[in-house]
């Protein structure tokens, strides 16, 4: 080891040039006067913070984790997780109970479905949306996704467990919470495509919430206890022989470096085996080993729009590449552009005006785009930009299943009854 | 995945070879960690503006006699230089900004620090001069932004005095700008842009055109624009003298406008582009680079017919240096280095300092060696180049620029 390497810390903030680069890309920068930008957020002020806690600045909790600086970051500084870490680190507050509700994903969703249509139906009404503003926080101008009222996890077991057992190959899908307490049909799509190359699906067998809400929202200690849970099913799934694969880019993101960066939990034995569903299937028709037979009738005018964590990824090559393969899909490319929602940043009353800021220009590009849908790898993307332009938001994975001519795909890959 | 041609490094050399190969109906990628020099630029390219610490004006390219032999410059020659620099100012034009000069002649641009440089092409709203006339001003209003620290306005005065310019200085202010002031940090020259747009470029201009009376025009720190020309015409047409912008310190508003106008001709053109990537080494195959592996794509990797790579010099860490030795890190190309750490540097810091002109060395088309050995279908331009010194020499774009041209016509 060198001299310069030995004094370089777990988040090489001493690499920072500070030529100011980042906070040019920053989007919370562009709109919110209070929020410190990230050089000052991250490099800079760690300097501080490592004298004295009290150099601290509440601010930081503007940051919408998007990593947007770090991408644009010419010396690798990992300015997102400097302050992710300093929030967990030394930040004053408790997360209140309108965070922690915002953050258990699991227990909000599991209840939820279970009485999903009066869910569904008062967390439409006025009154109830305007007494959340008040009372928790929640702002009142935010739709909420609809609760499923039966799990994915519950249909599974019910109608596809069975059917799986029959294919030789398989994956592990980690579903994540959206799929399972509010849009099964996402995990349902992922299983048509996958049973039609050829590869049963089976479910890890305990999944948690990836926890991306519990650490934005500094609920370390859940989200620690999740993600442990998470990387023993994951390590079983893979020492059986499996992948484990997301439709979700932001989960799949925070498994493979959140969990090592901000949770400080080892994952590299496993961290190639996670990816995501569109790399994998792409990976599988690049390299020859499957064929993907697309409807002569569908056509739609698609937008794809590159969520941040798909961004620092840098997987989306992957997605549009997939899309561009469907014959009759007009396929839109959109400006690269945070649509400011970041998961549960945008449902909280103090943060909407920014997190709507944040996405103007790309609502006004969608808007002008004359598109049928747009296409996009994370949920809560889907949710702010479906409340913002009112167009329908899919999961690529949705979008094949949709163009996908089952019979004459599976017969393409010899797939037998 | 499969390309006709990738291109390693999104600065200014990388994203203009890629433009022309996808121009020439090419599946080009780039791939590129982080952002690139282009963030500090002047808002002027520079071909030729000294040799031997005398400045250049006069047909730049007939002096290429003076340079090393192993020089850029001198492996393409003056009659290829002038057709393939003869292409930029339309791939500007194209990527949407405007530029003006001449390959036969430098004009002279005004520096932060007041100083008259020697320059081949400047952005149309920043200050140039023909050179060897006087200035076309009697006098001049430098308008700053109130508590604005980047721009400093003393040193512009020196300079435009000692050649008979009259100055005012004043500082304006406008309270859209008030909320940049709650941190300290962020009054920079890029926050002020995004927020100068619309109404705020109005209020603006009202300000400047107080500030401007007397004066035959105005010369202000380049805080406008950003992302579209529109907030600089808003302003032009609302005072009523000439407004004219010097560079800042960084990050430089019109860097980031070129680097985005650029990346997106690339996109518009149907390049790839992968941000935030960095490629960590390749696969050869007989002196041909087969593939590539980048960190985010892990075990999937890029091939393709050609490469190119532009990762830069020491600044877009395409050449690294430890305390032993100095290297190219992503696929160990020969460098020009010689002898250990005490021969890389003078210890007159405004010396002509050896480290500046390491790189790769090449044959006369560009490609690169291993051992020795040439690589046949990887070609290395940009500040990455080993024989000369873009500060000493003011040359760094020109030869960004023609190596970048010139790799991309051998493939296309
Ligand atoms: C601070 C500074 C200011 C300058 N200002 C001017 C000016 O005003 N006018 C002028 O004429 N010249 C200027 N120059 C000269 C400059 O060298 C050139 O103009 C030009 O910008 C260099 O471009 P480049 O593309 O070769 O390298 P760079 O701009 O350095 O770009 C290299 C790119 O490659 C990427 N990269 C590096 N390694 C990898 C990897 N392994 N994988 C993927 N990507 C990688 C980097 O992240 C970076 O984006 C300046 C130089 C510097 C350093
Ligand atoms: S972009 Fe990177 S090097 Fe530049 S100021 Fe930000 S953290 Fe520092
Ligand atoms: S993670 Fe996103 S919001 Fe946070 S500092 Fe970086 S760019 Fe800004």
């Amino acid at each position: 080891m060198t001299l310069q390497q030995q004094n370089i810390s777990d988040n090489n903030f001493e690499s920072c040039i500070k030529c100011t680069i980042c906070t040019v890309y920053c989007p919370v920068t562009a709109v919110n006067p209070d929020y410190p930008g990230p050089k000052q957020a991250g490099p800079d002020g760690e300097r501080y913070r490592l004298k004295k806690p009290l150099y601290y600045d509440e601010a930081l909790k503007y940051c919408l984790n998007c990593k947007r600086c770090e991408v644009a970051c010419p010396n690798d500084v990992r300015i997102g997780d400097i302050i992710q870490s300093a929030r967990i680190k030394y930040g004053r507050h408790r997360p209140s109970l309108r965070d922690s509700i915002l953050a258990d994903t699991d227990t909000v969703g599991t209840m939820a479905s279970a009485f999903a249509p009066i869910v569904n139906f008062t967390l439409r009404l006025k009154p109830v949306k305007l007494l959340m503003d008040t009372f928790l926080g929640v702002d009142d101008h935010r739709t909420f996704p609809k609760y499923s009222s039966v799990k994915f996890e519950t249909w599974y077991n019910k109608h596809a467990a069975a059917e799986q057992e029959k294919f030789p190959k398989k994956v592990a899908y980690f579903h994540g919470c959206y799929v399972n307490y509010n849009y099964p049909k996402l995990g349902m799509d992922f299983i048509k495509v996958f049973n039609a190359i050829g590869i049963g699906v089976s479910l890890l067998d305990k999944e948690k919430c990836c926890g991306v809400a519990k650490i934005a929202n500094r609920c370390i200690k859940d989200a620690t206890r999740d993600a442990e849970i998470n990387l023993k099913a994951i390590r079983e799934a893979v020492g059986n022989g499996m992948d484990v694969l997301l439709t979700s880019s932001t989960c799949c993101f925070t498994i493979r470096d959140e969990y090592p960066h901000v949770l400080k939990l080892e994952n590299e034995d496993v961290r190639d085996h996670v990816s995501l569903a569109t790399r994998a299937l792409y990976r599988l028709v690049d390299e020859g080993k499957v064929k993907l037979v697309f409807r002569k009738d569908f056509r739609k005018r698609i937008a794809y729009h590159v969520p941040c964590h798909m961004e620092k990824l840098g997987w989306s090559i992957y997605s549009t590449t997939l899309l561009k393969m469907i014959p009759g899909l007009d396929f839109v490319r959109l400006d690269p552009h945070c649509c400011g929602i970041a998961g549960t940043y945008g449902f909280k009353k103090e943060y909407y005006n920014y997190s709507q800021a944040i996405g103007e220009p790309l609502f006004r590009q969608i808007l002008d785009s004359n598109l049928d849908s747009v296409a996009t790898d994370c949920e809560t993307c889907k949710w702010q930009i479906e409340m913002s332009t009112g167009l329908p938001v899919e999961n690529p994975i949705s979008i094949i299943a949709d163009a996908l001519d089952v019979e004459a795909t599976r017969k393409a890959n010899n797939v037998e009854d | 995945m499969r390309f006709d041609t990738i291109v390693i490094g999104g600065g200014l050399s990388g994203l203009v070879s890629a433009i022309e190969c996808a121009r020439a109906g090419q599946k080009t990628a780039v791939v590129s960690a982080g952002q690139s020099a282009l963030h500090f630029w002047s808002g002027s390219f520079e071909l030729l503006g000294n040799i031997d610490g005398r400045p250049v004006i006069d047909n730049p390219l007939g002096r290429l006699g003076e340079l090393s032999e192993d020089h850029p410059y001198r492996k393409i020659g003056e009659e290829k230089l002038r057709e393939l620099l003869g292409k930029v100012p339309g791939i500007i034009s194209d990527a949407g900004l405007k530029c003006t000069g001449s390959l036969d002649r430098n004009h002279l641009r005004l520096t932060p620090l007041g100083f008259l440089k020697p320059a081949w092409l400047t952005l149309g709203d920043y200050v140039s001069f023909a050179a060897d006339q006087p200035l076309p001003w009697k006098k001049v209003a430098l308008v700053n932004i109130y508590s604005y620290l980047d721009f400093y306005p003393r040193f512009l005065e020196y300079g435009l005095k000692k050649r008979g310019v009259e100055c005012t200085i004043s500082n304006v202010n406008i309270p859209q700008l008030d909320t940049l002031r709650k941190s300290t940090t962020e009054m920079r020259a890029t926050n002020m842009s995004r927020i100068l747009t619309d109404s705020a470029v109005d209020a603006l201009a009202a300000e400047v055109d107080k500030a401007a009376k007397g004066a035959d025009a105005v010369i202000m720190p380049a805080i406008l624009g950003i992302y579209s020309d529109a907030p600089v015409e808003r302003l032009r047409n609302r005072v009523s003298v000439p407004v004219w912008f010097v560079p800042t310190t960084p990050a430089s508003v019109p860097g980031v406008r070129c680097q985005l106008s650029l990346r997106d001709l690339f996109i518009r053109l149907g390049g790839e582009f992968l941000p935030g990537d960095t490629v960590k080494g390749g696969y050869f195959e007989k002196n041909r680079l087969r593939r590539i592996h980048t960190v985010n794509l892990g075990e999937m990797p890029l091939e393709a017919d050609n490469f190119i790579i532009s990762t830069g010099s020491f600044f877009g860490h395409g050449l690294i240096a430890d305390m032993e030795r100095i290297y190219e890190p992503v696929f160990g190309l020969d460098l020009n280095v010689t002898g250990g750490r005490t021969e890389w540097y003078r210890k007159d810091f405004y010396a002509s300092q050896p480290y500046m002109s390491y790189g790769v060395v090449t044959d006369s088309c560009f490609r690169p060696s291993r051992k020795g050995e040439t690589v046949e279908n990887l070609y290395a331009t940009g500040a990455l180049l080993a024989g000369f010194n873009a500060l000493k020499e003011g040359s760094g774009a020109g030869i960004t620029l023609a190596t970048a041209l010139h790799a991309a016509s051998s493939l296309t």
